[in-house]
């Protein structure tokens, strides 16, 4: 009988067990090191701040690994031998396996910074970070993050939610640079430091220095400031896990190299998630290091595992993220910069946490992207727009019908209008009735341009 | 803190706690305070059943005058003496073999039975003696004379009859337990003297007042410590809201006020004279020890409610259905009662409906209602249609929400007072299952005790198939009506999460839930597919309902359970969860469900014979 071992028990792994399990009767056998089960790595933060415990992030019953005959098993994958398709664990174990998947997922970047392993300096990734954190932010009072992105701001939530006053050195001149538009990264920015991050732009790190008890006691930086800390933060990025795969055969490049497929370059091998690096014929090879693309990645390849060959293809591009108390949505591409060819439409609360931006082809007008703060948006609603090839005035029309925010809630797509009609006198946009009555899909917005 | 405008809040909320304990220990020690005097004064009103009084007025005769001020000792005293008194009832009214023979004797040396013989038998001037003579003189009184009655015939009608009466004696001449309870509350009562009915507004800012104000104190201030946001910081490590240390003494504390209140309300006496001059005020007759409770179960849900609107104060959605709670429970479940009393009406909580009303169709208050006039006649007709009509049609329209997390009290009480707790409730899919077990045994117990008194009303048959429709009434009342949602379903709390009675027992939330189930509008709707399995619906969800398991499948969630709180969609991180009465149907299609392949396309098999060429 053939037997589907998957090594990495993360979102990706867990995802194509599941899915092989619905569609076919194969043993499947997953091994990992981190976690006996599976657990969401994205709440890591909440787990620290109180607001749940380890067993609330298992998003599955311990008893629902048996009951779908999905076998378990903590260890660590040492070697894999892929001619004669056995694998060696580190506790000496041999499994066999027919298929293989590699869900290996990320580990957080370091760039070789003087001190970046002196007790107190880490990074947040896997659960024995956290742990690593409890003890290190015991009893630390300045916490320098270092790296504006996701993960960092998280960890300054973390820290200041345990009285830790924390200071954010970014590279970039704004925060999240390379991913939000300026007016955006301001409105996150201001609305953390009321929260009592003290951020430094333009600045990077550059030593970490340790005190008389080994411990960090304070940092450099480019600009020449020295800081003193007794906790640091390194949140940089990650990179995939590669050093099993390259050692086995496997095609890697910053990743495990996979075709549209998720197959490596060794037959009934296959890789997903984070560790994944996808072939593209033009540009860039695309490494998707997030929690859906690893869903979507799981779902496509259980496809392809049972028999029904399934391109990876992940649609519009959507993301989601919280930043102390402001939600932000993106559906489609917004770029941080502006660029050629398109336009953006911003409109901003003029107190609140509260801003969208809808970006559109200047010449047919059609929209590109959306980044929301503060307004939660329908998925599928944007994603239709989007797939369809709206027009700005269509989508601002209907703009309610994409809102999905929880009753009562004030709606703002009324000053979003009429913000419009200000900054284009030409327009006299007026908003559709909600229609509740019909489907939130009828032909007229398949076929709107 | 960052900020130094923020510098004031921390010890504003360290007194708030302080004058919190304070009046809350004000108000514990005062339950020490009184004295007792039984009295002739005290005790007549007290035992409003005269042959009670006359029977038990000698008992209590070594306790009278005397000045006692140790509460258990002196309950238990007048409790022993009721219960010594029921104990040899039996020993003192029955016709011993004694008395017979003594009586048997009179009769031989006579040759005949005569009633006056009765009076030499029993001399004594007692009780006992006088009730035997009449019962004797009732079933005997044929057999007197010289009718040629051999005195083997008379030895046997005498024996005979005297187990007649002896079998009747308890029934005729002990003291059942209700009245008994009530004459133990009304005799301490009447008999209690003390600081608190003395000073009572003294004691009320004291004890109530104080820790009204410590609670505000300390939550008032929340809302200058942050931006307005979910404050979950620390549940999960504070032994107060993790199920730690501080739960289990809040949980020991309310088990023992709800026992006290539904079982030995004697106890709580000194709490009943704190609001007596409210209720006065209010519906011209005093307080009861359900006042107190009522009054303290109001403000906390008005406390505890603003804590709420401050808690949840970027959420309209909560501001309004916390308003709406504390505006049904201050008005409708406790003033409108306290007035209608006052005008006397039958009192009433208009909002309540049967089945969670269990004694909605009790005689007494079915009599109660068609005897007064219009508003009876309303109150009736408006119970009866609220749950066949308004249930169906309002959760036809907005779901079970409607009711449960905007009206109900007990749903009230667990939205505010409770919502410390939320996160303690049971998700996994064993507890799913006892609940649906359970709740509808609630339900169907419901029905057929309803139906069972109904038909002894109307029919006057007081049993069917053998049993007797008052003891189903009486084993509701105590084991669901006391013991469930009252001592395990609020006393557990602090353990069990908020919800404990309307998830397991209430046989409306049961009979709301089959309606949310299977013909509503409302569901949760899920955002595509940005679920990422965080945890933090399920684990605030009060009601158990793994929520992430429907989220991160993209499946819209539609369960009986679901009270609509709307705490989910509040604390989750990425906006995935909105609480809707739509107008398209749900996605819960169990085929559907776990797949977001509308992102992946799916090739032909030409398609794939190419590729792999
Ligand atoms: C703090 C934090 C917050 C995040 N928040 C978001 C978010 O909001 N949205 C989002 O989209 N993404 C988020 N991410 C990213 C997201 O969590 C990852 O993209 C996702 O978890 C990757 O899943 P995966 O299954 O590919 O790999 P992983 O989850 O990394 O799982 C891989 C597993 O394989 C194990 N493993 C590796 N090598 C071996 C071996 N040789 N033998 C045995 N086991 C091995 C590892 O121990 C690990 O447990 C967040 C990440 C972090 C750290
Ligand atoms: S809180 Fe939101 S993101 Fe987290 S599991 Fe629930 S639905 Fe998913």
């Amino acid at each position: 009988m053939s037997k589907l071992v998957i090594i990495g028990n993360g979102i990706a792994g867990v995802t194509v067990a599941r899915h092989v399990r619905k569609r076919s009767d194969i043993e499947i056998m997953i091994i990992s090191a981190e976690t006996e089960h599976f657990f969401s790595r994205t709440a890591l933060m909440y787990i620290f701040m109180g607001h749940m415990t380890y067993e609330h992030t298992k998003p599955y019953e311990d008893c629902f690994w048996q009951k779908n005959r999905i076998d378990l098993k903590q260890d660590y994958v040492d070697e894999i031998n892929t001619e004669t398709k056995v694998l060696t664990l580190a506790s000496g174990e041999k499994i066999d396996y027919s298929q293989l998947v590699m869900a290996t997922g990320s580990q957080s970047n370091k760039f070789g910074w003087p001190g970046q392993d002196l007790p107190g300096v880490q990074t947040l990734f896997n659960y024995q970070d956290l742990l690593l954190m409890e003890e290190n932010s015991k009893h630390a009072k300045h916490a320098v993050i270092v790296g504006g992105g996701l993960i960092g701001v998280e960890m300054a939530e973390m820290l200041i939610s345990r009285g830790i006053e924390v200071t954010f050195l970014v590279r970039e001149e704004r925060f999240w640079g390379n991913i939000l538009p300026d007016d955006e990264a301001k409105l996150v920015q201001q609305h953390a430091e009321i929260h009592g991050v003290h951020f430094k732009f333009s600045t990077e790190l550059n030593t970490i220095t340790a005190g008389n008890n080994g411990r960090v006691n304070a940092i450099t930086t480019s600009t020449g400031e020295e800081l003193a800390c007794d906790f640091v933060g390194l949140s940089v990025g990650v990179h995939p896990s590669i050093t099993l795969a390259a050692k086995s055969n496997m095609a890697v490049g910053r990743g495990i190299l996979v075709n549209d497929f998720l197959e490596t370059n060794i037959a009934d091998v296959y890789a997903v998630g984070d560790c994944a690096e996808i072939e593209v014929v033009e540009g860039r090879n695309r490494i998707e290091p997030l929690w859906y693309t690893g869903k979507m990645q799981g779902e496509t390849l259980a496809r392809t595992i049972t028999g029904d060959k399934t391109k990876y293809d992940r649609g519009i591009w959507f993301n989601s993220a919280k930043f102390f108390d402001v939600e932000y949505q993106t559906y489609g591409f917004v770029a941080n910069e502006p660029i050629d060819g398109i336009d953006s439409f911003y409109w901003q609360h003029p107190k609140e946490n509260i801003c969208v931006r809808i970006t559109y082809q200047t010449d047919t007008q059609v929209v590109t992207g959306v980044n929301t703060f503060g307004i939660r948006m329908r998925h599928n609603i944007w994603q239709h727009w989007l797939s369809h090839h709206c027009t700005l005035k269509y989508v601002l029309q209907n703009l309610r019908t994409a809102n999905f925010d929880p009753e009562l809630f004030r709606h703002y797509e009324k000053n979003i209008i009429t913000a419009f009609n200000k900054q284009y006198p030409s327009n006299k946009l007026t908003l559709s009735p909600l229609q509740w009555l019909t489907k939130r899909f009828t032909k007229e917005q398949t076929n709107a341009q | 803190m960052h900020n130094n405008n923020t510098a004031w809040i921390a010890p504003v909320r360290k007194s708030g706690v302080t004058f919190f304990t304070l009046g809350f220990l004000v108000f514990i020690g005062m339950l020490f305070s009184n004295q007792y005097k039984l009295t002739e004064q005290t005790l007549k009103p007290a035992i409003n059943n005269s042959t009670h009084l006359q029977l038990i007025q000698p008992h209590l005769n070594g306790l009278m005058n005397e000045t006692v001020t140790n509460k258990i000792s002196f309950i238990n005293d007048i409790r022993h003496t009721f219960s010594r008194y029921n104990d040899t009832v039996y020993q003192r009214y029955h016709i011993s073999t004694t008395n017979i023979d003594a009586l048997l004797t009179q009769v031989n040396t006579m040759g005949y039975y005569d009633l006056a013989m009765l009076t030499t038998t029993f001399n004594s001037q007692d009780d006992y003696s006088t009730y035997k003579i009449k019962k004797l003189t009732d079933y005997t009184s044929w057999l007197a004379g010289q009718q040629g009655k051999t005195l083997a015939e008379i030895s046997e009608v005498i024996n005979e009859k005297s187990s007649e009466i002896n079998a009747h004696v308890l029934a005729e001449k002990s003291i059942d337990n209700y009245a008994v309870g009530q004459y133990i509350y009304a005799l301490v009562k009447s008999s209690s003297s003390g600081v608190v009915s003395k000073h009572t507004a003294l004691f009320f800012i004291f004890s109530v007042l104080l820790a009204t104000i410590g609670a505000l104190m300390y939550i008032i201030p929340e809302k200058f410590s942050a931006p307005a946001g979910i404050k979950n910081d620390n549940i999960f490590k504070n032994s107060a809201t993790n199920g730690g240390l501080i739960c289990m003494l809040a949980m020991t504390f309310l088990v023992l006020v709800y026992i006290a209140l539904y079982f030995f309300p004697e106890y709580i006496i000194e709490w009943v004279s704190l609001v007596d001059p409210l209720f006065k005020a209010l519906n011209g007759q005093g307080a009861s020890p359900w006042s107190i409770y009522g009054f303290i179960y109001t403000l906390a849900i008005i406390v505890m409610g603003i804590r709420m609107f401050i808690k949840y104060r970027h959420s309209n959605y909560h501001i309004v259905r916390t308003g709406s709670i504390i505006f049904f429970q201050s008005c409708f479940a406790f003033l409108l009662p306290e007035i209608l009393i006052k005008l006397n009406q039958p009192s009433t909580d208009l909002k309540n409906m049967w089945p969670l009303d269990y004694d909605f169709f009790d005689a007494w208050n079915l009599d109660s209602l068609s005897s007064s006039g219009d508003i009876g006649m309303f109150m009736l007709v408006w119970g009866i249609t609220l749950f066949v009509i308004g249930v169906p049609l309002f959760t036809y329209l907005f779901g079970k929400r409607w009711y449960c997390s905007w009206v109900c009290g007990c749903g009230g009480l667990a939205e505010t007072a409770g919502d410390p707790y939320r996160h303690l409730s049971n998700k996994s899919v064993n507890a799913w299952r006892i609940e649906r077990v359970v709740i509808h045994s609630v339900l169907v117990l419901c029905i057929i005790m309803t139906g069972a008194a109904l038909y002894t009303y109307f029919t006057g048959i007081k049993t069917i198939l053998g049993i007797d429709t008052y003891s189903l009434r009486s084993a509701y009342g105590f084991f669901i009506g006391a013991l469930f949602s009252g001592i395990v379903g609020t006393g557990f709390y602090p353990k069990l999460g908020n919800r404990v009675w309307c998830r397991f027992g209430c046989p409306l939330a049961a009979y709301i839930g089959l309606i949310q189930r299977y013909k509503s509008r409302f569901r949760i709707t899920t955002n595509g597919s940005q679920c990422i399995s965080c945890g933090n619906c399920s684990t605030y969800c009060e009601m158990g309902i793994d929520v992430r398991a429907y989220a991160q499948r993209g499946e819209d969630i539609v369960r009986a359970s679901c009270v609509g709180c709307g705490v989910c969609s509040s604390v989750c991180p990425r906006g995935v969860l909105k609480l809707e009465n739509g107008s398209t149907t749900a996605v819960i299609d169990h085929n559907m469900k776990d797949e977001t392949m509308n992102i992946v396309q799916i090739l032909s098999v030409e398609e794939q014979k190419s590729m792999m060429g």
